[in-house]
Order: C-alpha cells, then sequence, then structure tokens
C-alpha cells in the first residue's frame, strides 16, 4: 500500500495502459510493434494483480504469484512469437500483418 | 440320441461353394465338379443316415414322429420371449425333404459334370449350385419362421444367379430380373404375414407355434386370440396365414404370381431341374405343411384360398401346357400345374389322423413329383444337348438316336400321367380321394386336370421321339454317361417311388395311420389318363394334319391360350402404363420440382448468403480483434447496466 | 513523498506507453517500450514487492526487450519510417479503445473499494516466496511451478524449431 494514493488511481493508471495497449494491437501494422502492445497489455494486468492483492488481501501471495507467472508466460510468448516473426519475415519478405493474409476465404 | 451332425448336411455345399466361389478360376474345371459332387454325395449320405435313424429308430415316441431340435442357437434376442433362432429341427416333413434335395441335387450335380462341360463359368455354375443347396437345405431344416424367411430369400438369390447364368443373353437377364422382382414382391407379403403372426404370439418358433394338445387344438392361446380379432370379415390370424401363402405362392409360382416360372426357364437345363422343378419351387407348399396345424385348426379360411389357389393354377397351367412348344416351357406349365395339385390337396385336408389324407397326399406327390420331374427336365437336356434347339418343331424320331433317354423319359412321362404302377399313380390317386372325400368341385377340376397332363405330357412325348423325321444338322447321339447315369437313377425312384408308404411316416399330426387303395377312383381316373394319351397319340404319334385343322377351327382360343391368357401384357400393362406413366411420373415431378426445388432453394440462399458476407473473413487478424473487443464491450455493458440492476 | 514518485511513474508510464504504439521509428517503439516496463519495476518498488520488482526488470524489462530489440535488426532497416495509421483503421480503434477506457475507469469508480482495504502486515520478503514455490502442501505451488518451467523449456525448443531454416 502506499501511503496516500488510492487503489482507484493505481487502476485508473493500468486501464488506460491496457486501452493503449488495444489501441496500439488494432493499429499497428508491424508485426513486432504488435507484439510489443501486447506486452503493454499484460503488463497492465499484472500490475492489478499485484495492486489487488496489496490492497484488498496483503496476507495472501495469489496475486503476486500470478504476476510472477504472467511475466514467465510473457517470456515464453515473446521467444516463440518472435520465432514465427522471424519465419514470416523469410517467406513473405516482410513483417506486416497486411501482407500476410492466407486464411482469407 | 444327438443328432447335431445333421448341421454337416447344410454346412457342407456352403463350405464347397465358398471352396470353388474363391478360388474359382485358379481351381480346374474337372476338380471343382469333382468337389461339389463329392459333398453333395457326403450330404446325401449322412441325410440317408437321418432319415434312418429317425424314422426308424429315435423318431417315433408312443407312436407319434416327435419334432426334435437337433442344433440350436440363439441368434437375435429381443426380447425373453421373442428371438431368432438358427438351428436344425427334424421332424417327418423336413427329414423327408433333406432326402428329396440332397437326391436330386446329387443327380443335378452329377449330370451337370456332363452337360456343362467345356462352358466358361464352369466353376461359377457349381459354387451357385452348391450356394442353392445349402439355401434350400438350410430352408428345409429352419427351426423358425425368420431362419426360414433368411434362407427364403437365399434361394431366391441363388435362383436369381442361375436363371441369369449366360450373362451375356439379354433374354436371361431380363427373366433373372423377372424372377427376382416376382418373388421379392410375393415375399413382402411374407414378411408382413411373419411380422403379424409374431406380434400376435411372440414367438417365431416353429415348435411353438405349432404345439398342439391332445384334442386336436393349438396350445397357444396367442392364436386363439388372434382368431377373434377381425379385419375386413377375416379373422387376424387368417389375414397373417394369407400373407404367408402369397410367398409360398411367388415361390411355388401360383397364379396370378406364376409369371416368372416360364421364363426362368432361360437358365441351364440342371438348374431348371433342381430349382424350378424339385425343390425351391415346392419351397411353397412346404411352408404351407409347415404351418400346416395353424392352417387347419385357427384359420380354415387361409387353406380354403390355398386349396383354390391351387386348383385354379392347375388347370390354367395345365391348358397352358397343352398349347406351347418349347419343351422346357410345357415342363415349367407342367410343374406349376403339378405344384397346384400340391397346394390343393393340402387345401383340402384337415388336421390329424385320417383326415390329414391330404397332406400327406401332398407330401408324397411332392416326393414323388420332384424324382420324375427331374428327371423329365434332365431328359429335356439331354434332349437338348444333342439337338441344340428347344423347339418341339426341330424335334421328332428321336427314340432312334437316344435310347437311354428315350427309355428313361418315358417312364417318367408315364409316372407323371398316373399309368398304374408308377409311383405318380399312387400319389396323384391319394390327392384324388382326398380331394374327393372334401370338395366335389375341387375333385373335379383335379380329374380334368389329370387329363390334359395325360394329354400335354403324352403330345410332348410323341412328337419329340416319334412323329415326323426331322432333318437334323448333324446326327444326334446319346449323351455322355455323366448325364445318363442320374438319369437312370431317377428313372429307378420314378418307378419305386410310389411304394413308399407315406402315411406312416408323413401325417399332419406325426401318427401313423393306414391309406386303403380306392379303387373307385383310380380306375375312372385311369381311364381319363388313357383318354388323354390317346387323344395325344392320334393327334401326334404320326405326322399328321389334324392338331394344324384343331388349331385353325379354334383360332381365337388357341392364340390366347398359346400367348398365354395374356398375364404377361396384363402385368406389362398395368406396370408400364399405369405404374411409370402414371404413378411414377406423377411422383417423379412432385420429387423433381417440389422436393428437390425446396433443396435447391435452400443451397442457393445459403450460398448467395455466404457470398455476400464472406468479406467479412478478411485474414486479417486485426479486424477479428476490433471486432472481438467490440463483442466483449457490448458483453461488459450488458452485465453492467442490465443484468445487475 | 510516495504520492510523487508514484505520479511521476504513472506519468512515465502512460506516456511511454502511447509512444510505444505510436512511435514511427521502431527502436524507439521498443525503447518507449521499455522505459514503460522499468516505470512498472518502479511502481511494484513502491509497493514493496521487490522480489517481483527484480523480476520484472530482468526478464521484462531484460530479456524480453533484448529479444524483441534481436528481432527488429534481424527484419529491419534501422532508418526505416512506418506511415501514419490510416484513419479509416484509427478512428475504430481508438473509439473502440475510448470506449473501453470509460466503462472500465467508471466501474472501478463506482466500486466500493474503501470497505474491502485492509491492513498491511508484513511486506513479502523472497523467503516467502521461496517457501511458497517449493511448497507442495496447502498453498503450495510447486506444481505451478513445475509445470511453467516445463513450458518455457517447450517454448524454447518451438522457438528453435520454428526459427530454424529448412534445409530443403
Amino acid at each position: 500500500m502506499i501511503e496516500g494514493i488510492e487503489l482507484q488511481h493505481i487502476l485508473i493508471v493500468t486501464t488506460l495502459m491496457f486501452f493503449i495497449g488495444v489501441y496500439g494491437f488494432l493499429v499497428r501494422r508491424n508485426l513486432i510493434t504488435i507484439l510489443m502492445a501486447s506486452e503493454l497489455i499484460l503488463n497492465s494486468v499484472s500490475i492489478n494483480f499485484v495492486v489487488f492483492n496489496k490492497y484488498l488481501y496483503p496476507d495472501a501471495l495469489q496475486g503476486y504469484m500470478f504476476a510472477i507467472f504472467v511475466i514467465a508466460i510473457a517470456a515464453a510468448e515473446a521467444a516463440v512469437a518472435i520465432a514465427i516473426i522471424i519465419n514470416v519475415y523469410r517467406r513473405f519478405k516482410s513483417v506486416n500483418v497486411e501482407n500476410v493474409h492466407e486464411m482469407k476465404y | 440320441m444327438d443328432f447335431t451332425y445333421t448341421l454337416a448336411i447344410i454346412l457342407l455345399p456352403l463350405v464347397t461353394f465358398l471352396t470353388i466361389g474363391l478360388l474359382d478360376k485358379s481351381m480346374p474345371n474337372k476338380l471343382a465338379g469333382v468337389l461339389g459332387t463329392a459333398s453333395i454325395g457326403t450330404s446325401f449320405l449322412l441325410a440317408c443316415y437321418t432319415a434312418y435313424q429317425y424314422f426308424f429308430v429315435y423318431g417315433m415316441v408312443d407312436g407319434v414322429y416327435q419334432k426334435i431340435i437337433a442344433y440350436h442357437i440363439t441368434w437375435l434376442k429381443f426380447t425373453d420371449t421373442l428371438h431368432i433362432d438358427l438351428g436344425v429341427i427334424l421332424d417327418p416333413i423336413s427329414v423327408m425333404m433333406l432326402l428329396v434335395v440332397t437326391t436330386v441335387s446329387l443327380m443335378v450335380h452329377i449330370y451337370s459334370n456332363g452337360y456343362m462341360h467345356g462352358e466358361r463359368g464352369f466353376n461359377k455354375f457349381f459354387s451357385f449350385l452348391s450356394l442353392f443347396s445349402f439355401s434350400m437345405l438350410g430352408l428345409v431344416v429352419a427351426t423358425n419362421l425368420f431362419q426360414m424367411y433368411i434362407f427364403w430369400e437365399l434361394v431366391g438369390v441363388s435362383s436369381f444367379l442361375l436363371i441369369g447364368y449366360y450373362y451375356e443373353k439379354p433374354s436371361a437377364v431380363a427373366a433373372s430380373k423377372k424372377a427376382f422382382i416376382t418373388t421379392r414382391f410375393a415375399d413382402l407379403g411374407f414378411l408382413i404375414g411373419i411380422l403379424l403372426l409374431s406380434w400376435y404370439t411372440g414367438t417365431f418358433d416353429f415348435v411353438q407355434l405349432t404345439q398342439t394338445s391332445a384334442i386336436g387344438t393349438l396350445e397357444s392361446p396367442a392364436i386363439a386370440t388372434m382368431g377373434g380379432i377381425s379385419f375386413m370379415g377375416l379373422s387376424v390370424i387368417s389375414w397373417a396365414l394369407i400373407l404367408i401363402f402369397m410367398g409360398g405362392a411367388g415361390k411355388s409360382a401360383m397364379f396370378p404370381l406364376h409369371i416368372w416360372l416360364p421364363d426362368a426357364m432361360e437358365g441351364p437345363t440342371p438348374v431348371s431341374a433342381l430349382i424350378h422343378a424339385a425343390t425351391m419351387v415346392v419351397a411353397g407348399v412346404f411352408l404351407v405343411a409347415r404351418l400346416f396345424p395353424i392352417y387347419a385348426i385357427a384359420a380354415p379360411d387361409a387353406l380354403t384360398v390355398v386349396m383354390w389357389v391351387g386348383a385354379f393354377s392347375s388347370l390354367f397351367a395345365a391348358i397352358i401346357a397343352c398349347t406351347q412348344y418349347d419343351i422346357k416351357r410345357v415342363l415349367a406349365f407342367s410343374t406349376m400345374s403339378q405344384i397346384g395339385y400340391m397346394m390343393l390337396a393340402l387345401g383340402v385336408s384337415k388336421y390329424g389322423g385320417e383326415n390329414g389324407l391330404g397332406f400327406t397326399a401332398s407330401m408324397f406327390h411332392l416326393t414323388t413329383h420332384a424324382m420324375f420331374k427331374a428327371l423329365l427336365f434332365l431328359g429335356a437336356g439331354s434332349i437338348i444337348h444333342a439337338v441344340h434347339s428347344n423347339s418341339m418343331l426341330d424335334m421328332g424320331g428321336l427314340r432312334k438316336y437316344m435310347p437311354i433317354t428315350f427309355i428313361t423319359f418315358g417312364i417318367a412321362w408315364l409316372a407323371i400321367c398316373g399309368f398304374p404302377g408308377l409311383s405318380g399313380f399312387f400319389s396323384k390317386d391319394e390327392i384324388l380321394v382326398a380331394a374327393m372325400q372334401n370338395n366335389t368341385p375341387v375333385f373335379i377340376i383335379a380329374v380334368v386336370v389329370a387329363g390334359l397332363t395325360a394329354f400335354y405330357m403324352s403330345r410332348l412325348f410323341f412328337s419329340v421321339f416319334f412323329g415326323k423325321e426331322t432333318k437334323y444338322h448333324h446326327t444326334p447321339h446319346e449323351s455322355p454317361k455323366t448325364m445318363t447315369i442320374p438319369l437312370m437313377v431317377l428313372a429307378f425312384f420314378a418307378i419305386f417311388a410310389g411304394y413308399i408308404p407315406f402315411s406312416k411316416f408323413v401325417t399332419s399330426d406325426g401318427a401313423a395311420f393306414a391309406t386303403h387303395f380306392h379303387w373307385n377312383v383310380a380306375i375312372p381316373v385311369t381311364l381319363i389318363a388313357f383318354i388323354g394319351m390317346g387323344i395325344a397319340y392320334v393327334l401326334y404319334f404320326k405326322e399328321s394334319t389334324i392338331p394344324t385343322k384343331v388349331t385353325k377351327a379354334l383360332k381365337g382360343v388357341y392364340t390366347t391360350i398359346y400367348n398365354k391368357f395374356y398375364i404377361d401384357e396384363i402385368y406389362l400393362f398395368v406396370t408400364k402404363k399405369i405404374l411409370f406413366n402414371i404413378v411414377a411420373r406423377s411422383i417423379a415431378w412432385f420429387d423433381r420440382h417440389v422436393i428437390d426445388a425446396t433443396m435447391n432453394g435452400f443451397a442457393t440462399v445459403t450460398n448467395y448468403v455466404s457470398n455476400s458476407i464472406k468479406g467479412l473473413q478478411s485474414g486479417q487478424v486485426q479486424k477479428y480483434g476490433l471486432v472481438f473487443l467490440m463483442g466483449a464491450l457490448t458483453f461488459a455493458l450488458i452485465f453492467i447496466y442490465l443484468v445487475t440492476k | 513523498m510516495n504520492v510523487i514518485i508514484f505520479y511521476i511513474l504513472a506519468a512515465v508510464i502512460l506516456v511511454c506507453s502511447v509512444l510505444t504504439v505510436t512511435s514511427r521509428k521502431i527502436l524507439r517503439a521498443a525503447t518507449a517500450l521499455m522505459f514503460t516496463l522499468i516505470a512498472t519495476a518502479g511502481l511494484y518498488f513502491l509497493l514493496q514487492v521487490n522480489f517481483l520488482a527484480a523480476v520484472q526488470l530482468m526478464i521484462y524489462a531484460g530479456g524480453i526487450v533484448v529479444l524483441i530489440v534481436f528481432s527488429i535488426l534481424l527484419t529491419h532497416h534501422m532508418e526505416h519510417q512506418f506511415d501514419l495509421a490510416e484513419p479509416k483503421k484509427a478512428i475504430p480503434a481508438a473509439l473502440a479503445a475510448i470506449a473501453g477506457t470509460v466503462i472500465c475507469i467508471s466501474t472501478v469508480l463506482q466500486f466500493d473499494f474503501t470497505s474491502r482495504l485492509a491492513e498491511q502486515t508484513t511486506a513479502p520478503d523472497v523467503k516467502l516466496f521461496g517457501r511458497a514455490f517449493l511448497n507442495y502442501g496447502e498453498g503450495g505451488y510447486v506444481l505451478p511451478f513445475e509445470v511453467i518451467s516445463i513450458l518455457l523449456l517447450a517454448a524454447m525448443v518451438a522457438a528453435i524449431m520454428i526459427a530454424k531454416k529448412n534445409k530443403q
């Protein structure tokens, strides 16, 4: 608990961060920047976990644990995603999502 | 006594069928012939042994022949009482049929070795013969209606295969289709009958169905109930049995389901002898005999139907037979007529003791007829083999060229005409006695048919072996030994089968009774037969112009009869003109323009809609993401502002 | 003091987030992302969850950002500038994001958190996390811990498999 800061303030910050991430996810064309936007989303959520744990259930550990696991999974996800991006780049000579639409009707 | 070995009688031909059928061309023809003949020969010996064991050693208990279940497995169990079994039942008629079928089948197998020699599908022919023998034997030992129905259909299939044996010939193909479809149509009635009967009685089992008590009533209470329920003026049990008889009439070529039998002569002659003279066509008679206690006790109406159908078919076929020129067709109509005789005998019979004379007579005639009719067909085959034609017009004076065929054929001819001392004489006499005792109109018909039979058989015999001197392309010669030996064996049976005291063995209730020879029937009927033979002698023994004069004088009548009373044409008219043109065409129109159109409409609408919305599937991840987000937000709104308040 | 630091961190987080998703140069975007993540770690320090803050710094700010920079180097020219987002795409996305923000923030503000606040006892230290991770009794995390380690291993193998050049 941060003295003088209310829970809602932090939540407003993370909400903003989350939707900035969402905006980036929907607008960016480059696969790597989309990946970055999704990191923002993940990050905002893990802050939420920590903050709820800290403010509402200080004796428990679940929130922190979730945050740690989110970080671990984000690492795994980033590794695989980047491998895929490199492969896509090799195949299409581009990492632009609009060029990758093999799954069209 | 363990009768399980009887299973081998049935399974041996099946094994042979599979062996020859699977190896087919990789097996030498000679080996296939020998194998087929040996297996049916073994079956024949086993059947003889069974008959000895059954009739003379173990079958009779307290003066009554018992029904012995020799082998039995439960195959499909629906409920505790209703199940379809497979098994072997031994009772007088099934043992008798085992003997008849294996005898004729063995003779036909031996004969075919010579007759089919050098044919392309020799092995195929023998495998089909074995299949047929298996099916027919399975049919006669069936322990329940459903097993009988299964083998009934198998018999139909093998008949179909064998009629269509010369499948390059369009007429053979047409004939096999006709036979199959006609009998199949009749079997629909059979199936409905089986279902009706089993619905009320809750069983398919023959033993349970035909169980009778000491006072000559059926023990199954359900049948009495069925007798109580009436439908369109007849009790349900009568309906069920009439429908079952419809199946029998189809297989036994009774009017009006007889149209397939003359055409079935397209098959090889040994097939005609085996299937369409001696065994399969009497399956209908056997079926009625099998269910005879129910017919006689619970449904006399149905038995009356059997009687009149039999009597009419018998007369009808005999009249047509007088005009035909194709030697095999004459025999086919003769077969139909004689089967009508058997049906008629069953129809006039009652259940139990001496009242069951008709039943015994029918079974007796079935046996003797199988022998002499098979002989006639095999003899005809021998003639056709020598002359290479089916038409009586191409034959004449053959007695000089084919002495053995001449003598054996002559014996069969005398037997079917009812010449005193030969087998046909005795069995026919019993039928006539039974008819006289019970129903005078039917008796008169039977006597007329006896005269007609003598006439047309003599006509056939005289014009083939005597008559005009015909010029042949090459001199006809006697057939090989493999063909003449069966003729001689069957001739032996045709003479002596009549001396079997049938009423001691095969009776409606299993108890033996004594028959007396009725001179008052035998003498006039024999005289009538002689008159028939005499007329034929005058007309056909020497070349004469009288037959042509007679046909000219009776032109209209003659043409009608020659064309088999136009029954085929009526069928064609009904199916082609009415069913195909009017009914089927309108239904087809409905199918095409209403049902198909509806379905096409669905397809078109679906196609149109999917074409117009396929743009949504753009392959752009971000568009999907946007839509997903909007959906999620909408749900969030719904839950927050609508659900919680 | 805490309040001021929090507002500074919050400002860094928001500004850098916006930069991450709007910057026209990709390396700049990656740098902004790194600052966002570091500021998040600072937030964790402020919340006295030191272990988590350290993990955040090492894995996120250290590992993942470096990975992203690597991939940028492999696939881009440094001087390449992105086009501005086309309005056809940006406007609906922005509207959706704003709508989402409004819904979430209004929900957060309406919810009564004050009555649920609990008193802080002790700040969790590394020892506590360590015991929790390896505890297989009640409240222990040994199973998820092992599962995530297998996941990491699998991801590593998968990454190699995917990125490997095909021999053909």
